[in-house]
């Protein structure tokens, strides 16, 4: 097929933006979970 | 949360079906031949931005008249979702033009509606970052992001009002237009597994900003009522 890796980059780059952009959320939201943890378990402590 | 990791698998199912389906069932194309079958990701791609920013739209107003913070939670997501769902758009599109017509980038009406489209979401998303107090970030952002929709009908209707490199629209473009049995099924598969993608990716935003208002009001609180805070946190069941 002619230009066919022109229609899997097209296809892989849909693939990386979701996976990256998913990958950065799921990240910060690990992060702010652990913060608010630690954070109530501090208070907690007093 | 239950139905996430089943949605999630579904989602990424009919990528993979959509992908299959574009590259190796859709029928060539009469002038561009198998190189427009990236049209199904390109579209796709622009299925979720539309949507992504109407519901940013949507919650902007909703911001304005009700002062929810729910309403900026999911205005912020919306806008995150649909600059990514923009750029894999653009990303595709870029590919698409070389081959198609020798070149990468034109400052076509289509595309420059596009880019300027990205731009001010980048920029709505760069002003949230400047401003502390979240009411008046909330409110700043919201006026904004109204004046940025604008663009959005412009960019649908570029192609329609001025005939430039972009191509003709395919879908409601009038007599000429049309696609045919089989690569309707396939857009519409392409389509629906990018807007599953997108409503995956907003739901975990969406969550994200949940989260960040939780911790400022924990810091707000122990700063400010340390004793309250700690016995209504002892009464509170732990994650």
């Amino acid at each position: 097929m002619k230009n066919f890796q022109f229609l899997v980059a097209a296809w892989m780059a849909v693939w990386a933006v979701f996976f990256i952009y998913q990958l950065s959320v799921s990240t910060r939201i690990s992060r702010l979970q652990d913060e608010i943890d630690r954070l109530k378990q501090q208070l907690r402590e007093g | 949360m239950k139905a996430r990791i089943p949605l999630t698998v579904l989602a990424a199912g009919l990528m993979s079906v959509a992908g299959y389906a574009a590259l190796f069932i859709a029928p060539d194309e009469r002038t561009m031949h198998e190189i427009q079958r990236i049209f199904y990701f390109h579209l796709g791609c622009w299925s979720a931005m539309f949507t992504a920013l109407t519901i940013t739209f949507v919650a902007n107003i909703g911001w304005l008249l009700t002062r929810r913070p729910q309403w900026d939670w999911l205005s912020v997501s919306g806008a995150e979702v649909g600059v990514a769902s923009c750029t894999a758009g653009l990303i595709t599109g870029v590919l698409w033009g070389k081959p198609a017509w020798g070149i990468w980038w034109t400052w076509d009406a289509r595309l420059t509606t596009c880019f300027v489209l990205w731009l001010l979401y980048v920029s709505y998303l760069i002003l949230r970052g400047l401003i502390e107090d979240p009411g008046r970030r909330a409110t700043l952002s919201a006026v904004f992001g109204i004046f940025a929709f604008l663009d959005a009908p412009l960019v649908y209707v570029s192609n329609r009002l001025w005939r430039t490199q972009h191509p003709a629209p395919v879908l409601l473009g009038g007599a000429n237009s049309g696609l045919d049995p089989t690569m309707g099924k396939v857009l519409m598969i392409s389509v629906s597994a990018m807007l599953a993608m997108m409503l995956i990716v907003l739901a975990d935003r969406y969550r994200l900003e949940r989260l960040r208002h939780e911790l400022d009001e924990l810091r707000v609180a122990g700063e400010t009522q340390p004793r309250e805070l700690v016995s209504a946190l002892a009464k509170a069941p732990r994650n």
